[in-house]
């Protein structure tokens, strides 16, 4: 367990998060006494052996679940009308009864904005994720690159306060994975969103976030809090970071901490949830 | 791939040439009283008879009081029975409240329930109409809270992440994400539509292509119960290939 970061800008204040699901008649912990802070404009990424409660995590967070002790604080504006959160889902989740233009104008249309006011409003961040002249394309027409732009799109054209993404880019091919890694972290500097990015891939964490939170095998626990904005300064270019002499120190430290905890975690019990 | 267009126009010839030689066949039988022609009658006098009531108007008059009570009672069961599907398939206390309902009664054969029906609506049109649109409710309120049922998870999950309201989870969530089943549905229902429809004419209308094949029958003029049973399977055919390019329209993601 890490100490607090000091409460400078804090956006998250998630204490003793345990989840606890019941399998066939066994209870067992997902996650087990999270607490962590989260400040405001972070870019935070946690990676962990599968099973390890970081989508649950995202989850409770986003909301679409429900933590059976501990609690998650969000340091709002008192006038904001934002969003509290938008999440980007690692699966196919656009619509594909809708538009590209409609998808990505989904959560200001829930939010009772009139149509032309939301698709004025969705338009540029079209034009920036890439997708200008696919406006009024069907998601089958689309590559799947491209539907994860469409995605991104949608998260940011709801202009939440925190961005919650589950593995965004992980059923891309690696050269897709670069590009959109590369144009995400373009996208978001220019917000200055708070992210929370989960993902499998320590070489993503290490490129795209400030801080990477390791995860123990499960129940998930904080193993670790590593500190990458101090190393690779902002703005960051994907391939330049690949090329620093810390990457490789960063990533043989990272792998190791991973590594022990999914040889140790000797049960053959997958949970993907 | 010119091999497969090939065999996809021999497959249209063959479709066409299995009825026509039916026909042919049963013409030379007729023709060389090898069947009764007093029961069975023959293509060529069948369409002489067909000709014969589309120039006197009768056919027309009979289809034309059909089509109508089938797209009337079509059109309010698939209002009525998409939005009890989807309500069914949305929110747990309708289902809870009619699901049991709706499976005990499915099973009845719908024309058992036309003498409560005429009780109900009385002998003329609106009887016809709510006999097809119980046949219909039925059919879409399955596959629709079926439809509903079988929408990904995750579209939900969006869905409540977006904080979309009731409503618009009906119509931009649940609606276009049952549609692939709900069509499905109203191709089974106007199947059975029509099937309903027929027989209920012949029991108890005086217009109609039913009342026509079981009149007919009756008096015993066979030719004309042949070209209701002829015009009752164009209808069929006519109304799946609406329903074909309904689909495509509706539901352009299905098939690219």
């Amino acid at each position: 367990m890490t100490a607090a970061e000091p409460d400078i800008a804090l956006k998250v204040r998630i204490r003793n998060l345990r989840r606890s699901f019941v399998l066939h008649g066994r209870t067992f912990d997902a996650l087990d006494g999270v607490s962590l802070d989260i400040a405001a404009g972070e870019f935070l990424a946690i990676v962990g052996p599968s099973g390890c409660g970081k989508t649950t995590m995202l989850r409770i967070v986003a909301d679409l679940d429900t933590q059976t002790e501990g609690t998650i604080e969000v340091v709002r504006a008192l006038a904001s009308s934002q969003p509290i959160n938008s999440m980007v889902f690692q699966q196919e989740s656009i619509f594909p009864w809708m538009t590209v233009r409609d998808n990505a104008a989904f959560g200001l249309k829930a939010r009772g904005i009139g149509k032309r006011q939301r698709y004025a409003l969705v338009q540029p961040i079209l034009e920036r994720a890439g997708l200008a002249g696919f406006e009024n394309a069907l998601p089958h027409q689309l590559s799947g690159g491209m539907k994860q732009r469409v995605s991104l799109a949608r998260a940011f054209a709801n202009d939440p306060e925190i961005l919650l993404m589950d593995e965004p880019f992980a059923a891309l091919d690696e050269q897709t994975k670069l590009i959109l890694q590369g144009e995400l972290l373009r996208i978001w500097e220019a917000s200055g969103k708070t992210v929370i990015y989960v993902t499998h891939s320590i070489d993503e964490a290490i490129s795209l976030a400030d801080r990477v939170l390791v995860m123990s095998a499960r129940p998930g626990r904080v193993k670790d809090l590593i500190d990458v904005a101090s190393i690779f300064s902002r703005p960051r270019d994907v391939a330049s970071v690949k090329s620093n002499p810390h990457y490789g120190e960063l990533f043989a430290h990272i792998w190791r901490e991973l590594r022990n905890e999914i040889v140790a975690d000797a049960s053959p019990v997958e949970q993907a949830a | 791939m010119k091999p497969v267009a090939a065999s996809v126009q021999v497959n249209r010839l063959i479709s066409a040439a299995t009825p026509l030689l039916l026909l042919a066949a049963w013409e030379v039988a007729a023709q060389t009283h090898a069947i009764d022609t007093r029961f069975f009658s023959s293509p060529s006098r069948i369409f002489m008879q067909f000709w014969q009531m589309l120039a006197n108007g009768e056919l027309l008059y009979h289809t034309a009081a059909t089509v109508a009570r089938v797209l009337i009672g079509f059109a309010i069961g698939t209002t009525v029975g998409v939005v009890l599907g989807l309500a069914i398939g949305l929110v747990p206390t309708v289902s809870a409240a009619l699901e049991p309902l709706v499976d005990a009664t499915f099973p009845i054969p719908k024309v058992a329930l036309l003498p409560l029906v005429i009780i109900l609506f009385g002998i003329g049109e609106a009887s016809k109409y709510a006999i097809i649109a119980i046949s219909v409710v039925y059919l879409l309120i399955i596959n629709t809270a079926a439809g509903v049922r079988q929408i990904e998870r995750i579209y939900l999950d969006v869905g409540r992440n977006y904080h979309a309201g009731r409503l618009m989870m009906f119509t931009d969530v649940a609606l276009p994400g049952a549609l692939p089943s709900i069509v499905t549905g109203m191709k089974v229902a106007m199947g059975v539509s029509l099937i309903v429809i027929v027989t209920a004419e012949s029991l108890a209308a005086k217009s109609g292509i039913g009342y026509l094949i079981w009149t007919s029958w009756q008096v015993f003029e066979v030719e004309k119960m042949y070209v209701g049973l002829f015009v009752t399977a164009i209808l069929g055919l006519a109304s799946s290939i609406l329903l074909n390019w309904a689909e495509r329209r509706l539901i352009p993601w299905k098939r690219s």
